[in-house]
């Protein structure tokens, strides 16, 4: 089976992080976001991933090389010299996802969930149409877009309505797809979006079905949810036990969801959790609070400070009695002084932070 | 003293030694709302900073001066509320008689002495100091006694340079920069005429003092005085102006500064003895933090004992009384004070603060720019914080998002803050619990 992974650009809206490496390779759980997706195609008999992006950087093909031989997998960029919208990069690709008659999977690189494509694929051979599209429940609809079932099938699209004032219904679309390679012909080479012109072209047909996601899910392509999602994940991995979370017995691990590699060093009289990851050689001192937060790879939070709602960059060092919160995010290499406050700082790569900062604001 | 011995052979009145007394200025409850809300439990000048009540600071000056046998607290506080203080004050400073003399009705400054003056006169003093309490410097006494003598005075004052900017705040002196005769006093002028300003210290010549005082009454009464008051915006940082105006305007009050200076500047040998040294008014009860930072520098400076020894985790200048628990793994200081009994847990940061009796700081926690209050508690990783000022500001509000807030975050008695919580530059009533974060508010 084959798979297309929307990269697209330079992932903007995630910086500061995304000044220093690309939004793929920016470690969620302590994995880089696009080896979450490798992975989990990978288990479901993918051998060959597209990865369209409109630029690419060295750093980036060196990561995906390790992943084909980790996943043994065959990874291709796809590279757009201009923007093509959500459905141009598939004709793009056409030469690798059309080279069968097997379906392929096409995924949004921000989405983060339960990634259900094994099941997916079953359910998509079953009712023997051109699409499936994943969906998911939401409290209020009436800010996406949602999908509309004819009437009496379970899985067949009728409609699209566009962020509805009435209720019609609460699933939308989840960025997760199923194709038959049919479909590249409904697609022209030129910048045009899967959701406005292909879809609703493939509803008309009675060719588009839904497949209902279990579980959580989550579009991370900002810090705010970047954090949400992190406490979704980390929710779903203790729900279904996972090794991989800290034990809840360890003395510092306060309500659990809690994932720090085994290289990183936490002090005494710590108290963190709920919701936090903590990346290699993270070095976390005495009696430090931390809770709903991310800490990359080598930072240092000193003694006694005390974070929630934020993402510390890596290599930074957080000062003694420090406060951070309120989606402060932290880039590559940020020093923040002893007893300083942050509130929704984003603070961009090799600042030094001195001075408190009472409202949310970008350092530059 | 053999220190003393020039002056005597310079200025042999009579030729007796000379005998001074002191006055220190205390003001009555009515005032207090500045120091509101601390002095909803404590009379300002008995406040503690750097250890010790805010007036404590005048009588260590005092008792600096070996002439002075006779100190008077003048206000008008119940007899009370200064008995214990003066017990213990007598006990500290055996060669002190301390007595209090209560006005049963605002007099003013000037009108308080006046009315006190055959007490004051008795033993037939050449000379007394005034001090208001409500001073915060080093009190060059001695340096104030020598000029008094040098220049053959009859009246000196303390001056002190400020910025140009908030010196129309305070009492203005147009001083003889070669002389230091006082040529010309104003009380906040309208328009700038000097930076040096009047400290609120003085020493008179007792025969020159109470006439010019009874002179002010008898022109009082002719003629009711014309003034301009100033704007409300400047009674912030204003030196003696109390929050008693309207009892002012009964008439009955006669004040040092308003009615009595600009007449002695006048016509006498009046001088200014201008001090390099810190000064600031302890008004507003978050002017008490920088207050307590100037004092505990000056006994730092001087070596003095009482303060806890510098370390990894003292950073000096740093009070600690001997009854209250700090954990060893507690970082303080600068310009830290730690009340009676107080507990500071393991890992707790507290920087610029004062932490009254009985209050208990919980681990983790970090103060800075705060006045903890009597028993009050604060949580675990909590954070309580004020916002610093500059060094040279003589106020202590700050402008937020358009609003004035209290620079300096203050807890009145057994206020509680939870764990985690943080607040800032808030001033909280007695009796509260902050649950929630807060910024910029005052909590009633």
């Amino acid at each position: 089976m084959k798979a297309i992974i929307l990269v697209g650009g330079f992932g903007t809206r995630l910086r500061p992080l995304t000044l220093t490496y690309p939004k793929p390779l920016v470690e969620f759980a302590n994995k880089p976001m696009i080896q979450h997706q490798i992975e989990a195609l990978a288990a479901a008999g993918v051998t060959h991933i597209v990865l369209a992006v409109n630029y690419r950087p060295e750093i980036m093909a060196e990561a995906l090389k390790s992943y084909e031989e980790m996943y043994d997998v065959k990874i291709d960029f796809s590279v757009e010299t201009e923007p093509l919208g959500t459905a141009g990069p598939l004709k793009l690709a056409e030469g690798i996802l059309g080279k069968d008659d097997s379906p392929f999977f096409v995924l949004n690189a921000d989405v983060t969930c339960e990634y259900p494509f094994k099941r997916l694929a079953e359910f998509h051979k079953a009712h023997g149409d051109e699409g499936t599209i994943v969906v998911t429940k939401v409290e209020e609809p009436s800010k996406y877009g949602v999908v509309v079932h004819k009437p009496n099938h379970p899985s067949r699209i009728d409609r699209f309505v566009e962020k509805p004032v009435e209720f019609v219904g609460n699933r939308i679309n989840a960025g997760i797809y199923i194709l038959n390679p049919s479909v590249l012909r409904r697609i022209e080479l030129r910048p045009t979006s899967i959701e406005q012109e292909t879809f609703p072209a493939m509803v008309k047909d009675g060719q588009l079905h839904s497949f209902d996601l279990e579980g959580f899910w989550m579009d991370v392509g900002q810090p705010k949810d970047f954090i949400s999602g992190t406490c979704l994940y980390l929710s779903s991995l203790s729900r279904m036990g996972s090794k991989l979370l800290t034990p809840v017995t360890e003395p510092y691990v306060h309500q659990g969801n809690v994932l720090i590699d085994p290289s990183a060093k936490i002090g005494k009289g710590c108290r963190i959790g709920p919701n936090v990851t903590i990346g290699p050689n993270v070095v976390i001192g005495d009696g430090v609070r931390l809770q709903r937060c991310v800490v990359l790879k080598n930072s240092k939070i000193k003694d006694h400070a005390w974070i929630k709602s934020t993402i510390v960059g890596w290599n930074c060092t957080v000062g003694k009695w420090a406060r951070l919160e309120n989606v402060t995010v932290l880039g590559d290499d940020v020093s923040i002084g002893d007893e300083v406050y942050v509130n929704g700082g984003s603070v961009l790569p090799h600042k030094s932070i001195k001075q408190n900062i009472d409202t949310p604001s970008v350092i530059m | 003293m053999s220190l003393q011995l020039p002056s005597l052979a310079v200025r042999p009145r009579g030729g007796v030694s000379h005998s001074t007394k002191a006055v220190i200025l205390v003001g009555g409850p009515s005032r207090g709302t500045r120091f509101r809300p601390l002095s909803m439990e404590l009379p300002k000048p008995l406040f503690p900073v750097a250890g010790h009540p805010i007036i404590e600071h005048c009588f260590r000056a005092i008792a600096k001066v070996p002439e002075i046998k006779e100190v008077f607290i003048v206000g008008y506080y119940d007899e009370s509320v200064f008995q214990p203080f003066i017990h213990s004050i007598s006990t500290t400073f055996p060669q002190l008689s301390v007595k209090y003399l209560r006005e049963y009705q605002a007099l003013g400054t000037a009108g308080g002495l006046y009315h006190f003056r055959d007490v004051i006169l008795k033993g037939k003093p050449d000379r007394f100091f005034v001090l208001n309490a409500d001073v915060c410097c080093s009190f060059p006494l001695n340096e104030m006694l020598k000029l008094y003598d040098d220049k053959d005075a009859e009246a000196v004052m303390l001056g002190t340079r400020v910025t140009n900017e908030s010196a129309t705040n305070f009492g203005c002196i147009v001083s003889d920069a070669h002389t230091k005769r006082v040529l010309h006093y104003v009380e906040k002028p309208e328009s700038h005429i000097s930076n040096l300003i009047n400290c609120g210290v003085y020493l008179f010549s007792t025969e020159t003092i109470f006439p010019a005082i009874r002179s002010a009454i008898k022109r009082r009464t002719e003629r009711p005085r014309i003034l301009n008051y100033p704007s409300s915006e400047n009674l912030q940082s204003s030196f003696f102006q109390g929050d008693d105006e309207d009892e002012d305007k009964e008439n009955a009050v006669i004040r040092l500064e308003q009615d009595v200076l600009a007449d002695i500047a006048d016509s006498r040998q009046f001088f200014v003895l201008e001090t390099k040294d810190f000064w600031r008014q302890i008004k507003t009860a978050g002017s008490a933090v920088p207050a307590n930072a100037l004092y505990l520098l000056k006994a730092f400076q001087s070596g003095a004992e009482e303060l806890a020894a510098p370390s990894a985790n003292i950073i000096p200048p740093v009070y600690i009384h001997p009854s209250a628990h700090v954990d060893p793994t507690a970082k303080l200081g600068p310009n830290v004070s730690i009340g009676p009994r107080a507990v500071i847990g393991a890992g707790v940061r507290i920087k610029e603060s004062i932490v009254l009796d009985d209050a208990e700081v919980k681990h983790d926690a970090c103060v800075l720019y705060t006045i903890v209050g009597w028993s009050s508690k604060i949580g675990a990783w909590a954070r309580v914080e004020g916002t610093p000022t500059p060094i040279t500001s003589h106020s202590t509000s700050i402008i937020k998002n358009g609003h004035k807030v209290q620079s300096i975050t203050i807890l009145g008695k057994e206020c509680a803050v939870g764990d985690e919580v943080r607040v800032q530059n808030c001033v909280c009533l007695p009796y509260k619990e902050l649950k929630r974060d807060v910024a910029n508010e005052v909590i009633m």
